[in-house]
Protein backbone atom coordinates (compact mmCIF):
# COMPACT_ATOMS: atom_id res chain seq x y z
CA UNK A 1 0.00 0.00 0.00
CA UNK A 2 1.51 3.74 -0.76
CA UNK A 3 1.99 6.22 2.51
CA UNK A 4 -0.73 8.05 0.86
CA UNK A 5 -3.32 5.53 1.26
CA UNK A 6 -2.01 4.27 4.56
CA UNK A 7 -2.24 7.72 6.40
CA UNK A 8 -5.53 8.59 4.74
CA UNK A 9 -6.91 5.24 6.05
CA UNK A 10 -5.50 5.65 9.43
CA UNK A 11 -6.11 9.22 10.01
CA UNK A 12 -9.76 8.18 8.91
CA UNK A 13 -9.82 5.31 11.38
CA UNK A 14 -10.36 2.54 8.23
CA UNK A 15 -6.99 1.02 9.43
CA UNK A 16 -4.77 0.66 12.54
CA UNK A 17 -1.36 2.56 12.85
CA UNK A 18 -0.45 -0.85 15.15
CA UNK A 19 -1.67 -3.15 12.45
CA UNK A 20 0.59 -1.85 9.43
CA UNK A 21 3.47 -1.32 12.01
CA UNK A 22 2.77 -5.07 13.37
CA UNK A 23 2.78 -6.08 9.24
CA UNK A 24 6.21 -4.25 8.55
CA UNK A 25 7.83 -5.71 12.08
CA UNK A 26 6.40 -9.11 10.72
CA UNK A 27 8.07 -8.61 7.72
CA UNK A 28 11.31 -7.54 8.86
CA UNK A 29 11.42 -10.43 10.88
CA UNK A 30 10.58 -12.98 8.01
CA UNK A 31 12.77 -11.00 5.32
CA UNK A 32 15.49 -9.12 7.14
CA UNK A 33 18.04 -12.30 8.14
CA UNK A 34 18.58 -12.63 4.83
CA UNK A 35 18.81 -9.37 3.26
CA UNK A 36 20.38 -7.25 5.99
CA UNK A 37 19.01 -3.92 5.49
CA UNK A 38 18.66 -2.91 9.14
CA UNK A 39 20.92 -2.34 11.84
CA UNK A 40 18.22 -2.36 14.50
CA UNK A 41 14.86 -2.26 14.50
CA UNK A 42 12.83 -0.27 17.04
CA UNK A 43 10.25 -2.34 18.20
CA UNK A 44 9.43 -0.84 21.35
CA UNK A 45 9.13 2.89 20.19
CA UNK A 46 7.91 1.96 16.82
CA UNK A 47 4.56 0.42 18.83
CA UNK A 48 3.97 3.11 20.94
CA UNK A 49 4.19 5.60 18.42
CA UNK A 50 1.87 3.69 16.16
CA UNK A 51 -0.33 3.15 19.67
CA UNK A 52 -0.25 7.26 20.25
CA UNK A 53 -1.36 7.70 16.21
CA UNK A 54 -4.57 5.08 17.01
CA UNK A 55 -5.23 6.87 19.93
CA UNK A 56 -5.13 10.34 18.50
CA UNK A 57 -7.49 9.39 15.64
CA UNK A 58 -9.73 7.64 17.85
CA UNK A 59 -10.15 10.86 19.51
CA UNK A 60 -10.81 12.76 16.43
CA UNK A 61 -7.38 14.95 16.59
CA UNK A 62 -5.74 15.92 13.70
CA UNK A 63 -2.75 13.69 12.11
CA UNK A 64 -0.16 14.58 10.16
CA UNK A 65 0.64 13.56 6.54
CA UNK A 66 2.64 10.60 7.08
CA UNK A 67 -0.14 8.83 9.82
CA UNK A 68 0.85 5.45 10.88
CA UNK A 69 3.00 5.32 7.87
CA UNK A 70 6.35 2.71 8.54
CA UNK A 71 9.46 4.98 7.76
CA UNK A 72 12.75 3.87 7.95
CA UNK A 73 15.67 6.35 9.06
CA UNK A 74 19.72 5.93 7.54
CA UNK A 75 22.17 5.48 10.84
CA UNK A 76 23.46 8.65 10.53
CA UNK A 77 20.31 10.27 11.89
CA UNK A 78 19.68 11.36 15.54
CA UNK A 79 17.01 9.98 16.73
CA UNK A 80 16.74 10.74 20.82
CA UNK A 81 17.43 7.92 22.81
CA UNK A 82 17.87 5.48 20.23
CA UNK A 83 21.60 4.32 19.39
CA UNK A 84 23.23 5.73 16.06
CA UNK A 85 26.59 4.76 14.78
CA UNK A 86 27.01 5.84 10.80
CA UNK A 87 27.99 2.15 10.70
CA UNK A 88 31.40 2.59 12.30
CA UNK A 89 32.78 0.86 15.02
CA UNK A 90 34.15 4.63 16.31
CA UNK A 91 30.43 4.78 17.67
CA UNK A 92 29.62 1.51 18.39
CA UNK A 93 27.52 3.08 21.60
CA UNK A 94 26.90 6.02 20.71
CA UNK A 95 23.26 6.57 21.99
CA UNK A 96 21.61 10.23 19.99
CA UNK A 97 21.17 13.06 22.69
CA UNK A 98 18.78 14.90 20.75
CA UNK A 99 16.71 14.22 17.64
CA UNK A 100 17.65 15.45 14.21
CA UNK A 101 14.98 17.86 12.54
CA UNK A 102 13.85 16.22 9.98
CA UNK A 103 13.31 13.04 12.35
CA UNK A 104 11.56 15.46 14.60
CA UNK A 105 9.56 16.13 11.53
CA UNK A 106 8.58 12.75 10.74
CA UNK A 107 7.51 12.34 14.49
CA UNK A 108 5.38 15.34 14.13
CA UNK A 109 3.57 14.14 10.94
CA UNK A 110 2.97 11.34 13.09
CA UNK A 111 5.36 9.08 11.03
CA UNK A 112 6.53 5.51 13.12
CA UNK A 113 10.04 5.05 13.14
CA UNK A 114 10.65 1.53 11.98
CA UNK A 115 14.87 0.97 12.36
CA UNK A 116 17.70 2.40 11.09
CA UNK A 117 19.42 1.07 7.94
CA UNK A 118 22.83 -0.03 7.29
CA UNK A 119 25.24 2.39 4.81
CA UNK A 120 28.85 2.70 4.23
CA UNK A 121 30.40 3.32 7.33
CA UNK A 122 30.44 7.22 7.72
CA UNK A 123 28.63 7.04 4.35
CA UNK A 124 32.02 7.12 2.33
CA UNK A 125 31.07 4.03 -0.83
CA UNK A 126 28.63 3.29 -3.01
CA UNK A 127 28.58 -0.56 -2.24
CA UNK A 128 27.35 -0.30 1.39
CA UNK A 129 30.19 -3.06 1.74
CA UNK A 130 31.92 -0.50 3.89
CA UNK A 131 29.69 -0.62 6.80
CA UNK A 132 31.71 -2.35 10.37
CA UNK A 133 28.70 -4.52 10.85
CA UNK A 134 27.73 -6.59 7.87
CA UNK A 135 26.89 -7.00 4.19
CA UNK A 136 23.38 -5.63 2.93
CA UNK A 137 22.19 -7.65 0.00
CA UNK A 138 20.18 -6.50 -3.12
CA UNK A 139 16.56 -8.11 -2.86
CA UNK A 140 16.33 -7.92 -6.62
CA UNK A 141 19.76 -10.28 -6.83
CA UNK A 142 21.42 -11.53 -3.18
CA UNK A 143 24.41 -12.04 -5.37
CA UNK A 144 24.68 -8.08 -5.56
CA UNK A 145 25.46 -5.08 -3.22
CA UNK A 146 22.60 -2.70 -2.83
CA UNK A 147 24.48 0.42 -3.92
CA UNK A 148 25.63 2.79 -1.37
CA UNK A 149 25.94 4.81 0.90
CA UNK A 150 22.41 4.64 1.66
CA UNK A 151 22.14 1.11 0.73
CA UNK A 152 20.06 -0.08 3.51
CA UNK A 153 17.92 2.35 3.04
CA UNK A 154 17.54 1.31 -0.85
CA UNK A 155 17.02 -2.25 0.38
CA UNK A 156 14.53 -2.04 3.23
CA UNK A 157 11.58 0.08 0.09
CA UNK A 158 12.84 -2.69 -2.49
CA UNK A 159 12.19 -5.89 0.09
CA UNK A 160 9.06 -4.08 1.35
CA UNK A 161 10.08 -3.95 4.49
CA UNK A 162 9.26 0.22 4.87
CA UNK A 163 6.51 1.76 3.12
CA UNK A 164 9.39 5.02 3.10
CA UNK A 165 12.67 5.16 3.86
CA UNK A 166 15.53 7.96 4.27
CA UNK A 167 19.23 8.47 3.25
CA UNK A 168 21.75 11.15 3.03
CA UNK A 169 23.13 12.07 -0.49
CA UNK A 170 26.92 13.62 -0.78
CA UNK A 171 28.25 12.25 -4.01
CA UNK A 172 25.04 10.03 -5.26
CA UNK A 173 24.70 7.91 -1.53
CA UNK A 174 20.77 8.20 -2.34
CA UNK A 175 20.42 8.36 -6.26
CA UNK A 176 22.34 5.49 -7.34
CA UNK A 177 21.18 2.90 -4.24
CA UNK A 178 17.74 3.71 -5.66
CA UNK A 179 18.80 2.55 -9.53
CA UNK A 180 20.34 -0.59 -8.02
CA UNK A 181 17.68 -1.66 -6.20
CA UNK A 182 14.88 -0.50 -8.66
CA UNK A 183 13.21 2.13 -5.87
CA UNK A 184 12.85 5.76 -6.33
CA UNK A 185 15.18 7.94 -4.34
CA UNK A 186 15.49 11.63 -4.14
CA UNK A 187 18.46 13.95 -3.60
CA UNK A 188 16.78 17.49 -3.13
CA UNK A 189 18.37 20.58 -4.25
CA UNK A 190 21.11 21.23 -1.71
CA UNK A 191 19.83 23.59 1.21
CA UNK A 192 15.79 22.65 1.08
CA UNK A 193 15.73 19.80 3.95
CA UNK A 194 17.50 20.68 7.37
CA UNK A 195 21.01 19.02 8.40
CA UNK A 196 20.86 19.16 12.06
CA UNK A 197 21.00 15.75 13.41
CA UNK A 198 22.81 14.30 10.47
CA UNK A 199 26.27 13.57 11.35
CA UNK A 200 28.69 15.91 8.62
CA UNK A 201 30.59 14.16 5.93
CA UNK A 202 31.06 16.27 3.58
CA UNK A 203 29.08 19.98 4.29
CA UNK A 204 29.08 21.53 1.35
CA UNK A 205 27.68 18.39 -0.32
CA UNK A 206 25.72 16.46 2.09
CA UNK A 207 21.93 16.48 1.88
CA UNK A 208 18.97 13.98 3.36
CA UNK A 209 16.43 12.80 1.11
CA UNK A 210 14.26 9.59 0.62
CA UNK A 211 13.23 6.53 -1.20
CA UNK A 212 9.93 4.97 -1.69
CA UNK A 213 8.47 2.63 -4.35
CA UNK A 214 6.71 5.56 -5.97
CA UNK A 215 6.93 9.15 -7.04
CA UNK A 216 3.75 10.22 -4.95
CA UNK A 217 5.02 8.63 -1.67
CA UNK A 218 8.50 10.19 -2.30
CA UNK A 219 6.97 13.77 -3.26
CA UNK A 220 5.08 13.32 -0.03
CA UNK A 221 8.23 12.58 1.92
CA UNK A 222 9.55 15.43 0.94
CA UNK A 223 6.86 17.77 1.48
CA UNK A 224 6.96 16.32 5.03
CA UNK A 225 10.61 17.14 5.43
CA UNK A 226 11.67 20.35 3.88
CA UNK A 227 11.96 23.81 4.78
CA UNK A 228 14.13 26.69 6.71
CA UNK A 229 16.15 25.73 9.80
CA UNK A 230 17.35 28.23 11.72
CA UNK A 231 19.39 25.32 12.90
CA UNK A 232 20.91 25.12 10.02
CA UNK A 233 22.38 27.92 8.41
CA UNK A 234 22.60 26.59 4.67
CA UNK A 235 19.01 25.71 4.90
CA UNK A 236 16.31 27.93 2.72
CA UNK A 237 13.35 28.41 2.43
CA UNK A 238 12.55 27.48 -1.19
CA UNK A 239 9.19 28.16 -3.38
CA UNK A 240 6.87 25.29 -3.79
CA UNK A 241 6.77 24.62 -7.56
CA UNK A 242 3.49 24.61 -9.78
CA UNK A 243 2.44 21.23 -10.07
CA UNK A 244 2.91 19.73 -13.83
CA UNK A 245 0.94 16.38 -14.17
CA UNK A 246 2.00 16.50 -17.89
CA UNK A 247 5.08 16.03 -19.80
CA UNK A 248 4.06 17.84 -23.10
CA UNK A 249 6.13 20.68 -23.91
CA UNK A 250 8.73 20.06 -21.02
CA UNK A 251 12.05 20.04 -22.61
CA UNK A 252 14.42 17.54 -21.84
CA UNK A 253 18.71 17.94 -21.85
CA UNK A 254 20.41 14.96 -22.94
CA UNK A 255 24.24 15.46 -22.34
CA UNK A 256 26.13 14.53 -25.25
CA UNK A 257 29.72 14.82 -23.77
CA UNK A 258 32.30 12.34 -23.31
CA UNK A 259 31.18 10.78 -19.74
CA UNK A 260 27.70 9.50 -21.03
CA UNK A 261 29.62 7.53 -23.76
CA UNK A 262 31.17 5.45 -21.27
CA UNK A 263 28.26 3.69 -20.23
CA UNK A 264 27.29 0.26 -20.00
CA UNK A 265 25.30 -1.52 -23.04
CA UNK A 266 22.64 -2.36 -20.44
CA UNK A 267 22.54 0.95 -19.36
CA UNK A 268 23.05 2.60 -22.66
CA UNK A 269 19.91 0.64 -24.16
CA UNK A 270 17.47 1.45 -20.97
CA UNK A 271 19.13 4.94 -21.00
CA UNK A 272 17.70 5.30 -25.53
CA UNK A 273 14.27 2.94 -24.18
CA UNK A 274 13.60 6.02 -22.07
CA UNK A 275 14.12 9.19 -23.94
CA UNK A 276 12.26 7.39 -26.65
CA UNK A 277 9.55 6.85 -24.02
CA UNK A 278 9.19 10.60 -22.66
CA UNK A 279 9.44 11.80 -26.23
CA UNK A 280 6.65 9.52 -27.53
CA UNK A 281 4.87 11.42 -24.40
CA UNK A 282 5.64 14.84 -25.85
CA UNK A 283 8.70 16.14 -24.38
CA UNK A 284 11.00 17.82 -26.62
CA UNK A 285 14.62 16.49 -26.29
CA UNK A 286 17.69 18.63 -26.60
CA UNK A 287 21.10 18.04 -26.71
CA UNK A 288 23.25 19.89 -24.16
CA UNK A 289 26.86 20.07 -23.15
CA UNK A 290 28.54 20.17 -19.28
CA UNK A 291 32.43 20.14 -21.07
CA UNK A 292 33.48 19.88 -17.26
CA UNK A 293 31.49 16.96 -16.06
CA UNK A 294 34.49 15.15 -17.04
CA UNK A 295 36.25 16.12 -13.64
CA UNK A 296 33.04 16.03 -11.52
CA UNK A 297 34.16 12.91 -10.08
CA UNK A 298 37.73 14.01 -8.98
CA UNK A 299 36.37 17.32 -7.98
CA UNK A 300 34.18 15.76 -5.67
CA UNK A 301 36.71 13.13 -4.74
CA UNK A 302 38.82 15.94 -3.36
CA UNK A 303 36.43 18.38 -1.97
CA UNK A 304 34.52 15.85 -0.03
CA UNK A 305 37.65 14.07 1.40
CA UNK A 306 39.09 17.38 2.48
CA UNK A 307 35.63 18.19 4.29
CA UNK A 308 35.47 14.72 5.52
CA UNK A 309 39.16 14.95 6.82
CA UNK A 310 37.82 18.11 9.17
CA UNK A 311 34.69 17.07 10.39
CA UNK A 312 35.62 13.73 10.98
CA UNK A 313 38.73 15.89 13.23
CA UNK A 314 35.81 15.12 16.06
CA UNK A 315 36.38 11.61 16.82
CA UNK A 316 38.57 11.87 19.23
CA UNK A 317 37.29 10.02 21.57
CA UNK A 318 36.53 12.50 24.30
CA UNK A 319 33.28 13.53 24.55
CA UNK A 320 32.04 10.35 22.87
CA UNK A 321 32.83 7.06 20.65
CA UNK A 322 35.12 4.78 21.24
CA UNK A 323 38.47 6.01 23.61
CA UNK A 324 41.82 3.26 23.30
CA UNK A 325 42.63 1.74 26.43
CA UNK A 326 46.35 2.04 25.09
CA UNK A 327 46.98 5.36 25.11
CA UNK A 328 49.70 7.08 27.19
CA UNK A 329 49.19 10.51 26.81
CA UNK A 330 46.46 12.73 25.90
CA UNK A 331 47.86 12.85 21.82
CA UNK A 332 48.03 9.31 22.04
CA UNK A 333 44.67 9.05 22.68
CA UNK A 334 43.53 11.34 19.62
CA UNK A 335 45.77 9.41 17.46
CA UNK A 336 44.87 5.62 19.09
CA UNK A 337 41.10 6.36 19.21
CA UNK A 338 41.05 7.49 15.75
CA UNK A 339 43.11 4.40 14.46
CA UNK A 340 41.06 1.34 16.53
CA UNK A 341 37.88 2.99 15.93
CA UNK A 342 38.11 3.84 11.99
CA UNK A 343 37.23 1.35 9.05
CA UNK A 344 40.00 1.61 5.92
CA UNK A 345 37.40 3.47 3.54
CA UNK A 346 37.30 6.31 6.42
CA UNK A 347 41.14 6.21 6.89
CA UNK A 348 42.13 6.44 3.61
CA UNK A 349 39.37 9.38 2.95
CA UNK A 350 40.96 11.13 5.83
CA UNK A 351 44.37 10.62 4.65
CA UNK A 352 43.24 12.51 1.21
CA UNK A 353 41.83 14.97 2.43
CA UNK A 354 44.25 15.89 4.80
CA UNK A 355 46.70 15.94 2.06
CA UNK A 356 44.59 18.12 -0.24
CA UNK A 357 44.76 20.31 2.83
CA UNK A 358 48.18 20.73 3.91
CA UNK A 359 50.32 22.88 3.12
CA UNK A 360 52.33 23.19 -0.35
CA UNK A 361 49.32 20.81 -1.96
CA UNK A 362 46.37 23.15 -0.50
CA UNK A 363 46.71 25.53 -3.91
CA UNK A 364 47.20 22.41 -6.18
CA UNK A 365 44.42 19.78 -4.66
CA UNK A 366 41.70 21.77 -2.67
CA UNK A 367 42.04 25.30 -4.55
CA UNK A 368 41.62 23.42 -8.15
CA UNK A 369 39.37 21.47 -7.10
CA UNK A 370 36.75 24.55 -5.84
CA UNK A 371 37.76 26.41 -9.01
CA UNK A 372 36.83 23.43 -11.04
CA UNK A 373 33.11 23.07 -8.92
CA UNK A 374 32.56 26.65 -9.73
CA UNK A 375 33.28 25.54 -14.03
CA UNK A 376 30.91 22.75 -13.13
CA UNK A 377 28.15 24.83 -11.84
CA UNK A 378 28.50 27.11 -14.95
CA UNK A 379 27.82 24.40 -16.99
CA UNK A 380 24.48 23.22 -15.56
CA UNK A 381 23.46 27.22 -15.28
CA UNK A 382 24.20 27.50 -19.01
CA UNK A 383 22.09 24.33 -19.81
CA UNK A 384 19.26 25.35 -17.93
CA UNK A 385 18.91 28.70 -19.41
CA UNK A 386 18.00 26.24 -22.59
CA UNK A 387 16.12 23.15 -20.89
CA UNK A 388 13.49 22.48 -18.01
CA UNK A 389 15.30 19.54 -16.52
CA UNK A 390 18.16 17.05 -17.52
CA UNK A 391 18.26 13.59 -18.18
CA UNK A 392 21.16 11.08 -17.69
CA UNK A 393 20.84 7.67 -16.15
CA UNK A 394 21.67 7.40 -12.39
CA UNK A 395 25.27 4.94 -12.88
CA UNK A 396 27.54 3.83 -15.27
CA UNK A 397 26.35 0.15 -14.47
CA UNK A 398 23.30 -1.77 -13.41
CA UNK A 399 24.25 -3.56 -9.25
CA UNK A 400 27.84 -5.08 -9.19
CA UNK A 401 28.60 -8.56 -7.31
CA UNK A 402 29.97 -7.90 -4.05
CA UNK A 403 33.58 -7.69 -3.85
CA UNK A 404 33.98 -6.63 -7.66
CA UNK A 405 34.86 -2.82 -6.82
CA UNK A 406 36.43 -3.33 -3.74
CA UNK A 407 40.16 -3.01 -4.99
CA UNK A 408 39.20 0.15 -6.69
CA UNK A 409 39.92 3.12 -3.96
CA UNK A 410 37.04 5.06 -6.00
CA UNK B 1 54.68 12.71 -7.76
CA UNK B 2 56.46 10.85 -5.29
CA UNK B 3 55.02 9.48 -1.91
CA UNK B 4 57.63 8.99 0.73
CA UNK B 5 57.11 7.19 4.03
CA UNK B 6 57.78 10.16 5.53
CA UNK B 7 54.71 12.17 3.53
CA UNK B 8 52.41 9.77 4.97
CA UNK B 9 53.51 9.77 8.90
CA UNK B 10 53.47 13.39 8.44
CA UNK B 11 49.79 13.48 6.75
CA UNK B 12 49.02 10.85 9.66
CA UNK B 13 50.22 13.15 12.45
CA UNK B 14 48.25 16.26 10.78
CA UNK B 15 45.06 13.82 11.15
CA UNK B 16 46.05 12.44 14.52
CA UNK B 17 45.75 9.31 13.21
CA UNK B 18 47.40 6.07 14.09
CA UNK B 19 48.74 3.96 11.38
CA UNK B 20 50.22 0.16 11.52
CA UNK B 21 53.18 -0.46 9.71
CA UNK B 22 51.27 -2.38 6.92
CA UNK B 23 48.37 0.71 6.96
CA UNK B 24 51.01 3.34 5.94
CA UNK B 25 52.47 0.65 2.89
CA UNK B 26 48.84 0.50 1.97
CA UNK B 27 47.58 3.93 1.80
CA UNK B 28 51.21 5.47 0.94
CA UNK B 29 50.15 3.65 -2.34
CA UNK B 30 46.90 4.26 -3.07
CA UNK B 31 47.52 7.72 -2.04
CA UNK B 32 50.08 7.92 -4.64
CA UNK B 33 47.50 6.47 -7.23
CA UNK B 34 44.48 8.83 -6.20
CA UNK B 35 46.80 11.68 -6.46
CA UNK B 36 47.69 10.53 -9.96
CA UNK B 37 44.41 10.47 -10.65
CA UNK B 38 44.11 13.63 -9.99
CA UNK B 39 46.28 14.85 -12.18
CA UNK B 40 43.53 14.90 -14.88
CA UNK B 41 41.91 18.18 -13.53
CA UNK B 42 45.14 19.50 -15.04
CA UNK B 43 43.68 19.50 -18.07
CA UNK B 44 40.82 22.27 -16.84
CA UNK B 45 41.01 25.70 -17.58
CA UNK B 46 40.78 27.48 -14.52
CA UNK B 47 42.31 30.93 -15.34
CA UNK B 48 39.27 32.45 -15.00
CA UNK B 49 37.33 30.82 -12.54
CA UNK B 50 37.16 31.30 -8.55
CA UNK B 51 36.87 28.75 -5.89
CA UNK B 52 33.76 28.09 -5.04
CA UNK B 53 33.53 26.43 -0.88
CA UNK B 54 29.60 26.58 -1.58
CA UNK B 55 27.08 25.09 -2.74
CA UNK B 56 24.91 28.10 -2.63
CA UNK B 57 26.93 31.22 -3.08
CA UNK B 58 29.18 32.10 0.23
CA UNK B 59 25.85 33.85 1.48
CA UNK B 60 26.67 34.47 5.43
CA UNK B 61 23.71 33.82 7.51
CA UNK B 62 23.87 35.88 10.72
CA UNK B 63 21.64 35.58 13.82
CA UNK B 64 21.86 37.01 17.12
CA UNK B 65 24.23 34.70 19.60
CA UNK B 66 21.60 33.85 22.32
CA UNK B 67 22.20 31.01 24.73
CA UNK B 68 20.17 28.49 25.59
CA UNK B 69 19.73 25.84 27.79
CA UNK B 70 20.59 22.31 26.01
CA UNK B 71 17.45 19.75 26.97
CA UNK B 72 19.37 17.18 28.15
CA UNK B 73 23.17 17.42 29.54
CA UNK B 74 22.85 14.25 30.96
CA UNK B 75 22.46 12.51 27.63
CA UNK B 76 25.27 14.08 26.25
CA UNK B 77 27.76 13.13 29.62
CA UNK B 78 26.42 9.83 29.17
CA UNK B 79 28.21 9.22 25.64
CA UNK B 80 31.67 10.47 26.93
CA UNK B 81 34.16 7.48 27.76
CA UNK B 82 35.22 8.93 31.13
CA UNK B 83 33.53 11.27 33.50
CA UNK B 84 33.34 12.66 36.73
CA UNK B 85 30.52 13.95 38.29
CA UNK B 86 29.18 16.41 35.31
CA UNK B 87 33.00 16.58 34.06
CA UNK B 88 34.37 14.78 30.80
CA UNK B 89 37.35 13.61 31.65
CA UNK B 90 40.87 13.42 29.65
CA UNK B 91 44.82 12.75 30.06
CA UNK B 92 46.83 14.72 31.77
CA UNK B 93 47.65 18.10 29.17
CA UNK B 94 50.57 18.80 30.55
CA UNK B 95 52.64 16.77 32.43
Amino acid sequence: MKAISIAQKVRSGQIKAVDITREYLDRIKEKDGNINAFLEVFNKSALKKAEEVDLKASQGKPLGMLAGVPVAIKDNMLYKNHKMTCASKILENYISPYTATVVEKLLKEDAVIIGRTNMDEFAMGSSTENSAFMKTKNPLNTQCVPGGSSGGSAAAIAANMAVISFGSDTGGSIRQPAAFCGVYGLKPTYGSVSRYGLAAFASSLDQIGPFANNPEDLRLAFSAIKGYDAKDSTSREYPSREDKQDIKGITIGVPEDHFIKKLNDEVKKEFANMKESLQKLGAKIAPINLPNAEYAVSTYYIIASSEASSNLGRYDGIRYGINSKKAQSLADSYKLSKGEGFGPEVKRRIMLGTYSLSAGYYDAYYIKAQKIRTLIKADFNEAFKKVDIILTPTAPTAAFKFGEKSNDPI
Amino acid sequence: MKITEKDVEQVAELAKLKLTAEEKKTYGAQLKDIIGWMDELNKADISKAEADSYALGNKSVLREDIPEQFADTEALLKNAPDREFNFIKVKKVIE
